[in-house]
């Protein structure tokens, strides 16, 4: 079992709810992802309403729990308002905490997002920060009181899987304590297997399952990702080494006394 | 009167909120307000008064990753 501050949830892989070819799709991969949390957003309504109540009587169908994020926020005050609007409308203190420095590469702005985390901690949020693989950001997250910490692979959407190995490992390893989720950049299953041998808790991911050719087909190979890589991490990887070392039995190998 | 609804200027006839939805043919039920950045829970929709030059956001649940 996964802990999300004090909610258990079998399931490692949480997943996004934009890009798929077709509201019946969306459901049909959320399903065989086996996912037990979705993210959604907030955007502005200029359709009387109607647009908002027909995603979210798609989302209720699912039987879910709901992350809302703050995506697109800038500034502090941008994404602190937008967590109080999710809260006042999905009645859940969760919150996935964006806050963009950068329009191309959608880099989290990590000095803002520190400010917001502490600010909404204070207001009784529990936040889930999208961050960089910075050890020194993580730490200040943590020391606001998030209890879940949400860095990169790589930029949202680029499907690069996991840039920086060893700064994920190290967050690993100095926040034992604390709930790791590999959040963006994922683009393959192997992707995600990679996060979870590190001994990260789960993976957010969204584009790779929504714009493959068969989404459903994908979500149920991110299943299995997240699934095998959880194992291996339960099972125990071998150190890699520089030099090779035989798998088969060396003594007795026939003509040993010539070769040697 | 003059105020700003999801980033747009607009002449409203209405004084409250409740009002201003009815008159902008609000019918959905999953909608929060931010009033001048601040929420306004639905809970005080119907007494809240609105003045010239208020910033209102009518937000409803997307598709978001």
């Amino acid at each position: 079992m996964v802990k999300f501050y004090d909610r258990e949830f079998s399931s490692r892989l949480l997943i996004g709810t934009a890009l798929y070819p077709s509201p019946k799709i969306m459901q049909d991969a959320i399903r065989a992802s086996g996912s037990q949390i979705v993210t959604v957003s907030l955007r502005r309504e200029s359709a009387g309403g109607k647009t908002g109540d027909a995603f979210w009587s798609l989302i209720r169908e699912l039987d879910v729990t709901v992350l809302p994020n703050t995506a697109g926020c800038k500034t502090v005050r941008e994404a602190v308002t937008t967590a109080k609007l999710a809260r006042e409308l999905f009645g859940t203190p969760w919150v996935k905490l964006e806050v963009i420095a950068d329009n191309d590469t959608l880099q989290p702005d990590v000095v803002g997002l520190v400010e917001a985390a502490s600010i909404l901690i204070k207001d009784g949020f529990e936040v889930f920060p999208y961050c960089t693989d910075d050890l020194g950001v993580a730490m200040r997250l943590v020391d606001a009181g998030c209890k879940v910490v949400m860095p990169w692979a790589a930029p949202i959407g680029s499907a690069k899987g996991i840039v920086n190995r060893d700064g994920l490992r190290l967050l690993r390893d100095r926040l034992p304590d604390i709930t790791l989720v590999v959040d963006a950049g994922l683009g393959a299953p192997s992707h995600a297997a990679q996060a979870l041998e590190l001994g990260y808790d789960a993976v957010l991911l969204n584009t790779a399952i929504a714009k493959a050719d068969d989404p459903v087909a994908m979500a149920n190979a991110f299943r299995l990702g997240v699934e095998a890589g959880r194992m291996a991490y339960q099972a125990g990887l071998m150190e890699a080494r520089d030099f090779a070392s035989p798998s088969t039995p060396v003594v007795g190998t026939p003509f040993w006394h010539v070769v040697s | 009167m003059r105020v700003t609804i999801n980033g747009e200027a607009r002449d409203i006839a209405a004084t409250r909120i409740d009002a201003l939805l009815d008159e902008l043919e609000y019918e959905g039920s999953h909608f929060a307000i931010a009033l001048n950045f601040d929420v306004l829970p639905k809970s005080r929709w119907a007494e809240t008064h609105l003045k010239a030059g208020d910033e209102i956001e009518i937000i409803t649940p997307r598709q978001g990753g």
